[in-house]
């Protein structure tokens, strides 16, 4: 039989969305954006709102996301999506309206933004990309790094005295009144893709049933700010991020689990 | 029918602002401005317009509330003063950048710092020279009256819409704080999300119908060659609205041997300064730019050929002074006059001042 007598349309069992553009990926092999940027288009494709969503895009990594993500989207200053989504949200409130930011630009520059905005609970979607570090900007120390991991910028590690601690922004957050949903999840196996992508397929009902702010962390790796393959890094990532960033739901249907 | 009332500057500004049928507001209270969002709020135009009103959390927020509804083709507002509009700028380059239309309005108080509360136009070169990071420029209206505080906030949405660009009306305590009688035009119908799109659909991030290609708002160009073409784009804007957009009013300047150029508040002490200076016999006039940019050169330089000097009045310890000389071109002496810390000069001084530094 021909190859070309299986490839019909008829045979088709998966294809890419179409809502991811053909744009070659600007993140480093192994790296978790990519599959967190389809994993929310998937969604959108398939909950058939394309046309009534709004992205909106942060400072870091993931700044070219409009370059991927076949919608429309507004590129935010650095720390500001939330308050962007906000207005958007306000002006137009019978549309899905999304941001989609690091542990950089969310817990440092954006923690009041971002605090607000879960405070006022506005009926957005959050999706929180935590990989412990500014990946774009080629690996400083951000809120999120780990006691005693090495940046450029906590060359001997990440001293608590000094530094801090990790936030846990998504702890934080859960505590306000106006956020519905909150979790945490991966996406560095089949496994947990699945499960990210149930989370994320929930965010979005949440705006669709007007329900206020679901907020949807993925721990992540940067194997490239790590300075690891990136094998190693999913491996360091389980071994170390999740103890400090346990996966799983925090707050499901407005209540603390 | 327009409605003859008396209110503040702060105050007919928001009335205004609804009536033009703006579509949202949002900011965060500081003074002398704080009345602003105050009679929005008492106003609830959610119910009397459907415009969103929202305090912020902070002026950033705010302004990148304006950058996000902005960037939806919204009618957007948002309004501080001095030491709140410094943590705009950040916003407002980006929105220079993204080309959104919006407006800012800045009721200044003295600085640097926290400064004063009281009236300022301290705040000149961080409007008319970027202000903030990047080869940008806003177009800069100067309301002299509670009437123009009204007037301006639909002029100012006409040139934002017009040229896709951040406008800033540059007020100052005293105009924002006074009392006056104001004419209100009638209430104008905002537009409905079908007009909307209708109209701004080819650019506004309003949700990809399948007809079109996706719309992005960025500022952001990481090629050389494509971000040079996007400041290139930016200054052919700035050159028409010098061209076809500059605003200004002449007072006594037909005859005049002397020249005041002032705007805002200090045009209207310099009004009456001119009276005094008329009734003893001193030829002199007032040039009021009621756009600071685009900024009336040509019509100084030309003024230059009639009159001995010029006194650049302003609430500022010299600022517009530097752009009166460069369009006076080293002709005739240019000096400054003016008081800052929130006193506000007299016409007495100002007819002193021109006296001792112009006349001699």
């Amino acid at each position: 039989m021909d190859i070309l007598d299986i490839i019909k349309p008829e045979n088709q069992v998966f294809c890419k969305t179409k809502l991811m553009t053909d744009t070659p990926l600007s993140y480093c092999p192994g790296c978790g954006h990519g599959t967190a940027h389809n994993l929310t288009m998937e969604v959108i494709d398939e909950m058939g709102v394309s046309e009534e969503t709004i992205g909106v895009a942060p400072v870091g990594c993931s700044v070219l996301a409009y370059d991927f993500m076949n919608i429309d989207i507004t590129q935010a200053a650095h720390g500001r999506a939330p308050a962007v989504a906000t207005a958007i949200a306000r002006c137009w409130p019978e549309k899905y309206v999304f941001t989609y930011q690091g542990d950089g630009d969310l817990a440092a520059i954006g923690t009041a933004e971002t605090i607000h905005a879960c405070n006022r609970g506005e009926n957005i979607v959050i999706i929180f990309v935590n990989n412990g570090i500014y990946g774009m900007t080629g690996g400083q120390m951000a809120p999120t790094t780990l006691e005693g991991m090495k940046s450029s910028t906590s060359p001997y590690g990440r001293e608590i005295e000094t530094m801090g601690s990790p936030l846990k922004m998504t702890e934080l957050i859960a505590n306000l009144p106006g956020v519905y949903y909150v979790t945490r999840q991966a996406v560095h196996t089949h496994k947990s893709v699945r499960k990210a992508k149930k989370a994320i397929r929930k965010a979005f009902e949440n705006t669709r049933l007007k329900k206020g702010l679901s907020f949807v962390e993925i721990v992540s790796n940067c194997n490239s700010g790590w300075k690891m393959t990136p094998i190693e890094s999913n491996i360091w990532m389980e071994e170390n991020m999740f103890p400090y960033f346990p996966l799983g739901d925090i707050k499901v249907d407005g209540k603390l689990k | 029918m327009s409605e003859l009332k008396l209110m503040k500057g702060n105050e007919a500004l928001a009335e205004a602002a609804i009536r033009c049928g703006t579509d949202a507001y949002f900011g965060y209270p500081i003074t002398p401005q704080s009345e602003v969002i105050e009679y929005l709020m008492t106003e609830r135009p959610e119910k009397r317009t459907g415009m969103v009103v929202l305090q912020a959390e902070s002026e950033i927020a705010a302004i990148n509330m304006v950058y996000g509804a902005a960037g939806t083709g919204k009618k957007v507002l948002t309004s501080s003063s001095s030491p709140g509009i410094s943590l705009k700028l950040e916003g407002i380059s980006y929105m220079a950048g993204a080309e959104l239309p919006a407006v800012i309005v800045n009721v200044v108080r003295g600085g640097p710092g926290l400064g004063t509360i009281q009236p300022s136009q301290a705040d000149y070169f961080q409007s008319v020279k970027g202000g903030g990071h990047g080869d940008y420029k806003l177009y800069v209206l100067a309301p002299a009256s509670v009437q123009e505080m009204a007037d301006f906030v639909e002029d100012a949405f006409d040139i934002a819409f017009k040229y896709r660009a951040p406008v800033l009306i540059l007020s100052d305590g005293l105009i924002g704080q006074m009392m006056e009688k104001v004419y209100l035009k009638p209430q104008q119908e905002r537009l409905t999300n079908e007009k909307l799109i209708e109209k701004h659909g080819d650019w506004a991030t309003t949700g990809k119908p399948k007809t079109r290609e996706r719309n992005i708002i960025t500022s952001l160009d990481l090629q050389s060659e494509k971000m040079e073409a996007r400041v290139r784009n930016l200054m052919k804007k700035y050159e028409r609205m010098e061209k076809e957009d500059l605003r200004y009013e002449k007072i006594n300047c037909d005859d005049a041997e002397y020249l005041i150029v002032a705007y805002g508040s200090s045009a209207r002490i310099s009004q009456k300064a001119v009276e005094l200076g008329r009734a003893k016999g001193i030829k002199v006039g007032l040039l009021r730019p009621i756009t600071l940019f685009p900024f009336p050169k040509d019509q100084i330089l030309e003024l230059t050929n009639q009159v001995k000097g010029i006194l650049s009045v302003e609430l500022n310890a010299g600022q517009m002074v530097e752009d009166v000389r460069l369009s006076a071109q080293f002709k005739v002496p240019v000096e400054h006059f003016g008081r800052t810390g929130g006193i506000i000069h007299t016409p007495e001084e100002i007819l002193e001042a021109l006296e001792q530094k112009i006349i001699k």
